[in-house]
């Protein structure tokens, strides 16, 4: 086993394939760790971590932490919510001021692109982005290509459809640079206004209906619409939405073969994907839940080998 | 560097049946007990011992398992080189069990008080013993001694032991190794 390339994660477009295997072969072995009647190592005992959350968050935040206490990590939790944000504080004094209370490694989420890069090159820490607006939410892009390797026994050569609201999401950007650089074919199925132009630049290929969409993928990733990131209308009704692009039991058994659905969570049921469908054996979004502890758990711990004494 | 045998096969493969016999008499049927070979280079010595006790002693069952100490060491981010974990593949439950520690070498000893911490996450044993092939006396950083024991040997700080088996390097045989 070696080492990462980086000493932070920012994003999937820092790392390497290299570093994409190094850590799914460590979160095999904390996958089985998980399993067990006592689901701890001590191997992070010295390490303190702190959860920095400035946007809302239950699954990824819940995770996180629960990754960080069966590695035996010091775990502080924060959210902006009840912070000296709100009295005016920058993010760099923020941050400073946790550290000197002697924090080894942070965990954020930011609504700001960039806040993670931004944070990493002026504060001596290692960063783990959980999300920075509808830039890059990297450990769910590798949690995504591990659940697609357990199911379907690698990666390269699957041809993945990531449908929904592709602009505002940072979920669709990850997996799309985690899934080229792995070798999968991806497409991207949306309302043409909730794809982002020039998306092709990344290798990608829009389809904008639904049953070809999926008549051709090995793996559908179903998207939430992110109606708290919408200024303005992009689609005439959730109505129409869910007739064009909402993937139903129907729709689902009319084609010729059998495939893997997924969806990062959190579920709008009856918009983008019915229950019947979330709820059926061609889903694996539990599974995607329980392969988030133990991504996690790798990403944490090859970072923390890195941090010197 | 220069090395010197310490041991051939022949005087392996006696050794390892007398530590097979003195399995046999502390555990005679081996219901309760199960024998866990340490990663990465205790599983070879775990499976032969195994292998013995079946075919030559007629012992129907010996419950054997993989424990990897790896994510239990106290040498993270202390030692130069990342560590390398392996799988770890206990089907069973210790729990109540007596349980057989397996490694190849004894040094230090802080292999097996990882593999003490380990082993707890899988239940409580009734107890634990330990047998290895080579014992490094005079080397121990911590209060471990094995319960069965191949060969003491005297080797200095400078000197390496090094055992190989056929299924990892086409050989019985243990070398002691001048760096």
């Amino acid at each position: 086993m070696g080492e990462l390339s980086v000493n932070h994660l920012l994003g999937i477009k820092y790392i390497t394939k290299e570093d994409v295997d190094l850590i799914f072969e460590t979160a095999d072995h904390f996958k089985e760790v998980i399993n067990r009647p006592i689901k701890k190592v001590p191997s992070l005992r010295d390490i303190t971590i702190a959860n920095l959350f400035f946007e809302n968050s239950t699954r990824t935040r819940l995770s996180f932490e629960l990754a960080e206490k069966r590695l035996s990590a010091d775990v502080v939790n924060f959210s902006a919510a009840s912070s000296s944000v709100k009295k005016g504080e920058t993010l760099i004094d923020t941050v400073n001021n946790i550290l000197s209370m002697k924090v080894d490694m942070v965990v954020m989420r930011h609504p700001n692109p960039g806040a993670g890069v931004f944070l990493s090159q002026h504060v001596n820490a290692s960063i783990v982005n959980a999300g920075d607006g509808a830039h890059e939410h990297p450990t769910q892009a590798l949690l995504d290509s591990y659940s697609i390797r357990e199911r379907l026994g690698e990666v390269a050569g699957k041809n993945v459809v990531i449908v929904g609201d592709i602009l505002h999401s940072r979920v669709a950007l990850s997996n799309i640079f985690a899934l080229k650089l792995q070798g999968a074919n991806v497409k991207v199925c949306g309302p043409q206004t909730l794809i982002p132009k020039h998306i092709e630049k990344l290798g990608v290929e829009v389809e904008t209906n639904l049953r070809r969409a999926l008549e051709w993928c090995d793996v559908a990733n179903m998207l939430r619409v992110q109606n708290e990131r919408m200024d303005i209308s992009y689609f005439p009704s959730t109505r129409e939405y869910v007739q064009q692009f909402g993937l139903n039991k129907a729709l689902l058994d009319s084609l010729d073969k059998e495939i893997t659905i997924m969806h990062p969570g959190p579920i709008n049921r009856g918009v983008e994907i019915t229950s019947d469908v979330a709820d059926s054996d061609h889903a694996i979004i539990l599974d995607q839940v329980q392969n988030g502890v133990a991504v996690r758990m790798a990403v944490i711990y090859l970072l923390a080998s890195k941090i010197k004494q | 560097m220069s090395q010197k045998i310490l041991l051939s096969a022949k005087e392996i493969e006696i050794i390892l049946h007398r530590l097979a016999c003195q399995l046999i008499e502390n555990h005679q049927n081996f219901e309760e007990t199960v024998l866990i070979g340490i990663q990465p280079r205790g599983i070879f010595l775990a499976e032969r011992i195994q292998q013995i006790l079946q075919k030559d002693y007629k012992i129907e069952e010996v419950k054997t398992g993989r424990l990897d100490i790896t994510f239990y060491r106290d040498d993270f981010r202390r030692s130069e080189k990342p560590l390398e974990a392996n799988s770890t593949k206990i089907d069973f439950l210790v729990e109540n069990k007596r349980v057989v520690f397996i490694d190849d070498v004894l040094y230090t000893g802080r292999s097996i008080r990882s593999a003490l911490t380990a082993i707890q996450s899988f239940g409580r044993p009734k107890e634990i013993e330990l047998l290895t092939l080579i014992d490094r006396r005079f080397s121990r950083h911590l209060p471990i001694q094995p319960d069965y024991n191949g060969r003491q040997v005297d080797a200095i700080n400078e000197e390496k032991v090094k055992v190989n088996w056929v299924e990892n390097a086409g050989e019985d045989c243990v070398y002691l190794v001048n760096k």
